[in-house]
């Protein structure tokens, strides 16, 4: 009996019990649509997180005091000197630019309007490192770094707090723990990612910032951001500044007294975690699609026992084992198929709504389901079938035709 | 080409019912000449059923040998006996034994599907369904078709594959007395115009009187031939 022929008995089959192949395969659907969902949606999770991270800045560094790994004793804190030596063309060639950053979380008021946001003292060359720019006014300049003047840029969101406006806010006076400071500039708007948001900030002059707003003993800084040449160049840099520090440190033995990160190693630890979440998610529907076989199998035996007879005939009119094997596998394979074909639908559907969900939450996820695994959804569901469909269509050709004819 | 169709000698049958071994069939000896009708008769427990599923090639024979148009089937594997029986064996069974969801068309195109034919299919199983005087219920299911009509498809499928030997198990036991009786017209009027052989399998003496010859069975042994 030909393939086409087998396909469509069995749709003839399947189609005259309908309700009970459509909860059959239920199981499948379940589970090919938490798999295609899930896919789906964790593709677009790491998308927004690798994106996020990229926004920060290219080929970005940074460098903070402290080991987070292994106990060190007696750190020494990161200093404006560590900046301006990492800063040595010479020393490390392959370091684009240094912005040395001191930051704190600091009351603004306007008018009334009061609000919290992270004030950064920056210099000038924080705008290249970490990617921001201005959609109005005019960045922090040199002359405002060595006249230590009382001015500030702000963030899309502390200007949406305070002003209730993004435009023509250049030229007004804010308070930042009751001192003045003229807005010199708006940031333009950046988009949240992993570390809080970008757009919640106020940025001062760096001297203006240590001399005034957030006293730092030593000429201390919390955290050194390095802008390397090129991509290939990150590990280089990495290694140089490394030893830069170690050397101005005094640490000739023994681990760093400070921990330098690359956008990549962010870009990876967010890779694990969706990864872990992944796998696990992976798990559950694959449960899902064990579950949903064995419900196939289940309804397969009672298909066979119920069709004796109808076998039996088969066999008496010269059915082979084989064309009994391929009728029922043909059955069990299909409505897997549909199962997977359904689910499919509904884990698009699925990550869909999740994502109009996350984009009403103002965390935009795109899921994308990709042809792979809409593939890899439609042959393992029909695998599934045609795996929990051996042993019942085994059963049915290995009848005896004596004995099935006989079957009531 | 032997005029024997049917050649069985010594045939015997054994069942292993649990502890017990049952000799259901004990030592028969049956020749069947081309174009003859046989019936095979007998009170229940004679052996009848198993004679006719040695005979239709759908069991083995526990020992003894069994020639078909010439050919040993004794000790041929399920999927051998299951191609005998696609070429040379036609089965009419009591309760018709037709497919509920397929057309009397479908019904008789089953046995060609498993001989593998494509082409003729069609044409073929039309007129065989003509041949039972059918042809103008081809598409109907079996539902809708009276009990006489329904045991015509099965003749008609029977008939299709030109096969050597029909078996009738009981062909007439769910009909009423007049359709029972076209069917048996229908049969023998089949044998006549094809020279096909038929063996009839029932108790029933008036369907047995029908035939050229009967055999009667009981307790596993061909008791009398006339």
């Amino acid at each position: 009996m030909s393939i086409g022929q087998a396909i469509l008995e069995a749709l003839e089959s399947l189609n005259a019990n309908r309700v009970r192949s459509a909860l059959t395969i239920l199981g499948i659907v379940i589970g090919v649509a938490a798999v295609i969902a899930m896919l789906a949606v964790g593709q677009g999770a790491q998308d927004t997180i690798t994106g996020s991270i990229s926004g920060i800045g290219s080929n970005l560094l940074f460098v903070f005091s402290g080991n987070f790994q292994e106990e060190v004793r007696n750190v020494e804190p990161l200093t404006l000197s560590d900046a301006d030596a990492i800063n040595d063309v010479f020393q490390a060639p392959h370091v684009q630019a240094v912005a040395p950053v001191i930051n704190r979380d600091l009351e603004i008021t306007y008018s009334g309007e009061s609000t919290r946001a992270e004030v950064n003292g920056v210099t000038p060359i924080f705008s290249d490192v970490r990617n921001y720019t201005v959609s109005e006014g005019e960045f922090i300049n040199q002359d405002h770094q060595l006249g230590r003047a009382s001015v500030a840029l702000i963030g899309v969101e502390v200007a949406d707090k305070l002003f209730d406006r993004r435009e023509g806010i250049a030229g007004e006076t804010i308070r930042i723990e009751g001192q003045p400071f003229r807005v010199i500039g708006v940031l333009a708007e950046k988009g949240g990612s992993s570390f809080g948001s970008q757009d919640n900030v106020v940025l001062v002059p760096y001297s203006t910032a240590e001399t005034r707003l957030i006293r730092r003993s030593r000429d201390q800084v919390d955290v050194i951001y390095v802008q390397a040449t090129s991509a290939e160049s990150v590990q280089l840099a990495i290694d140089e500044i490394s030893q830069i520090l170690r050397s101005r440190h005094r640490i000739f033995l023994g681990p760093d007294d400070f921990t330098i990160f690359s956008q990549q190693d962010f870009v990876e630890t967010a890779r694990t975690i969706t990864g872990v979440f992944t796998i696990f998610l992976g798990g559950v529907a694959g449960i899902s699609l064990l579950v949903g076989g064995i419900g196939i199998m289940n309804i397969m035996l009672v298909s066979v026992t119920e069709r004796t007879r109808e076998i039996g005939l088969r066999k008496a009119l010269g059915a082979r084992k084989m064309d009994i094997l391929i009728q029922f596998l043909t059955e069990s394979s299909l409505l897997s198929l549909f199962g997977g074909l359904i689910g499919i639908g509904l884990g698009w559907l699925l990550s869909f709504t999740v994502g109009l969900i996350a984009a009403a939450n103002d965390t935009p996820i795109n899921p994308a389901i990709g042809l792979n695994a809409v593939l890899l959804a439609t042959m393992f569901s029909t695998a599934v079938g045609l795996f929990f469909g051996i042993y019942p269509a085994n059963r049915a050709a290995n009848l005896e035709p004596v004995e099935a004819l006989r079957h009531e | 080409m032997s005029e024997w169709v049917i050649e069985a000698r010594d045939i015997t049958k054994v069942y292993q019912m649990g502890e017990v071994e049952v000799h259901a069939l004990c030592g028969v000896d049956l020749k069947v000449k081309c174009g003859e009708v046989l019936a095979i008769m007998g009170p229940s427990g004679s052996g009848k059923s198993t004679m006719m599923n040695i005979l239709g090639c759908l069991d083995r024979p526990t020992s003894g040998t069994y020639l078909l148009d010439g050919h040993d089937v004794s000790n041929l594997s399920s999927d051998e006996l299951a191609a005998i029986r696609n070429h040379k064996v036609g089965f009419v069974f009591q309760s018709f034994m037709l497919l509920p969801r397929q057309s009397a068309l479908g019904n008789v195109e089953l046995p060609m599907r498993y001989a593998g034919l494509a082409k003729e299919r069609t044409q073929k199983a039309k007129d065989a369904l003509k041949a039972v005087g059918l042809e103008d219920r081809i598409h109907h299911k079996p539902a809708e078709l009276s009990g006489g009509q329904q045991q015509r498809v099965a003749i008609a499928r029977a008939l299709v594959n030109n096969p050597a030997i029909i078996m009738a198990d009981e062909p007439t036991g769910n009909l009423d007395s007049q359709s029972g009786k076209e069917i048996m017209e229908l049969l023998l009027q089949l044998n006549q115009q094809n020279g096909t052989t038929v063996i009839l399998i029932t108790h029933d003496p008036a369907i047995g009187e029908q035939a050229q010859r009967i055999v009667h069975l009981r307790d596993g042994r061909v008791e009398e031939q006339e």
